[in-house]
Parts: structure tokens; sequence; C-alpha cells
């Protein structure tokens, strides 16, 4: 599963378009701190633990669990 | 179990850069290597001017700051003062490739025990996207918006091919962080950098091709993809000198003069 710290999210979407499986999208209902729509996972039990969000997110946001 | 963390070489500190730069990526895949080996405690990195001004604030080793484009200078003194250390700079390509050129150069032709990393996003990012040395031909930018005309302003430098003619450096690579297997790549060759510098085998640089949406006027999935249908081609990616491992660039092999 991929854990977000949302604060730190930029919304760049680059982990949206790494993910294999498509289970990120960018909100565009909420905001955070510092005013972006944060990434967020629609469906945890999809999450194949690959970390190749975490690996293209430039701001250290994602940690990934298995 | 937790496949991937935030690296202990990076600090609590959130990133200033743009969002979808790729600072951030490089910084990250500096501070796992550093992990990796366990050398955060003798680590000293050098911040360039630039977009990464502020790396010291981000890097948990020790930190100092250098004058524009001195880098390899001041890390040329660090090691030589305390070779123990393991010292990197981290410059972006208006520090090191226009302003910091000679340092460059020379602590590359000296063969200096020191660990380089280039970011080359082909664009001046702090002061606003004016035209730099790594421009593309025909790249607009704000001081060329009609786009790098080189009869006007020449063509971009190639870093690793320029430094790879000289008889100095161990170690050159140029890989790029747009997608997941770059990013490997990438992660492959700053450790490799590292570990040049551990056995003392001299310079080792790695150019590291990265993206500027906000100055490239692109969203961070276009400037990926630019990096690739643009830059790429222009800036080949691969290994242009490993001594250890006897690769040199065409006019250094037999029968050649």
């Amino acid at each position: 599963m991929v854990v977000f710290q949302e604060d730190l999210c930029k919304g760049c979407s680059l982990c949206v378009d790494a993910c294999p499986k498509h289970i990120l999208q960018i909100s565009m209902t909420r905001i955070n701190k510092k005013g972006h729509h944060p990434a967020e996972c629609i469906d945890q039990e999809k999450c194949i633990s690959c970390a190749f969000c975490a690996t293209m997110c430039p701001d250290c946001v994602i940690t990934v669990e298995r | 179990m937790t496949v991937f963390k935030k690296p202990h070489a990076l600090t609590d500190a959130p990133f200033h850069y743009c969002p979808g730069c790729t600072h951030g990526i490089v910084h990250r895949l500096v501070a796992e290597v550093i992990d990796e080996l366990g050398i955060e405690g003798k680590t000293v990195g050098v911040a360039p001017v630039g977009c990464a001004v502020m790396a010291y604030d981000y890097f948990s080793c020790d930190m100092t700051e250098a004058a524009h484009g001195r880098a390899p200078a001041v890390a040329t003194g660090l090691k030589r003062a305390n070779p123990d250390n393991i010292v990197f700079t981290y410059q972006g390509d208006g520090d090191l490739a226009s302003i910091g050129t000679a340092e460059t150069v020379h602590a590359a032709a000296r063969n200096e025990n020191i660990t380089v990393f280039f970011i080359n996003n082909a664009i001046y990012g702090m002061t606003g996207g004016q035209m730099a040395p790594t421009s593309l031909v025909g790249q607009v930018t704000q001081t060329s918006p009609y786009g790098r005309d080189p009869s006007l302003c020449g063509y971009p430098v190639k870093i690793c091919e320029m430094l790879g003619e000289l008889e100095g450096p161990e170690y050159l690579e140029r890989v790029a962080v747009n997608n997941v297997k770059n990013v490997k790549t990438a992660y492959k060759a700053i450790k490799k950098a590292f570990q040049n510098q551990i056995d003392g085998r001299g310079f080792s640089l790695v150019e590291v091709l990265s993206a500027c949406p906000t100055n490239w006027g692109k969203t961070p999935s276009e400037a990926l993809k630019w990096i690739d249908t643009a830059m790429i081609p222009y800036y080949p990616l691969g290994v242009y000198r490993d001594r250890t491992a006897g690769i040199l660039p065409d006019s250094f092999k037999e029968g050649t003069v």
C-alpha cells in the first residue's frame, strides 16, 4: 500500500503517470496546506508495492509498504 | 514491511523546488546512495549557486556553500585537507557549465578525487528561465524568444564529451531521470561515482538530464517527455569514460593519434 504525506505534495502528477495499475489520481476536491491538489490512491487493494510512484516523486511524499 | 521511505540522509525540510522539478529525485538518489554506502558521517557536500543553492538544508551530512561555479575548487580544498572525507558537489548547468567551466575542466584534468553531480536542465532556472550554455538549438527561453540561434549564440556545450577528451578523469556518465528505468540507472551511476572516490580512483562526474517544467512552459508530464524527445537525442545517455573498466573515447583507442 502507498501512504502519502499529503501536505508535502505539490500535485505534479508524476506518480499518477508512473503507476502501472492506474490507481493514483490528483484529488480535485481537496487542497493541502501548500494550496495544491494532492495525489491520492483510489484503490489500495490493487497496489502491488512496486514503488514506481515513490521513485518518480520529486518530493519524497510517498512511503510504500507491503 | 516498508518497501520505500525517505532516505535518512535527507532532512525533514520540504523541498522548495517547483512542482514536478526533478531536482528532488536527484537529491533523493544521492541521499539513498549515501545511506547505502553508510558514509553519512564523513560526507561533505558542496552546494552550488542556482536552484539547488539551498541543498545544504536538505542533506543531513555536512554541507558547505561555494561561490558561483567554484564548487569543484572548494571540494578540492576540502578533499585535500581531509582525505578521509567523501566530498561531493551538486551543481546545475549555469553553475558548472557556464561560470564554473574553468574549475570543472581543471578539477577533471587534475583527476581530483571528488565526485561531481551535474544537473543539466538546459535553462537557467533560478533567475527565471534565461538561455543557458546547455540550451538546445531552437529552444525558446526568456533571452532567446525566437529560439536559440547558433549563428548568434553558438551551440550547446556537451560537458561529458568535452571532459572525456581529457587524460585525467576517471568516470563520466550521462543519465536522465525522466522515467523509472532511467532513475534506476541514475542511482547506479551515482553509486559508482561515490564508490570511485572511496576507492581513491579520482574524478567522477555524473551528468543528470533534468526537467524544468516552470521555465520550459510545460506540465511536469510533458517536461519529462521533452527530455526523451528533445534532450536525449542531443545529449545521448551512456558512460563516456570509465578508465577502470576500459571505456574511453575513440581518440584514446589504439591506432588513433
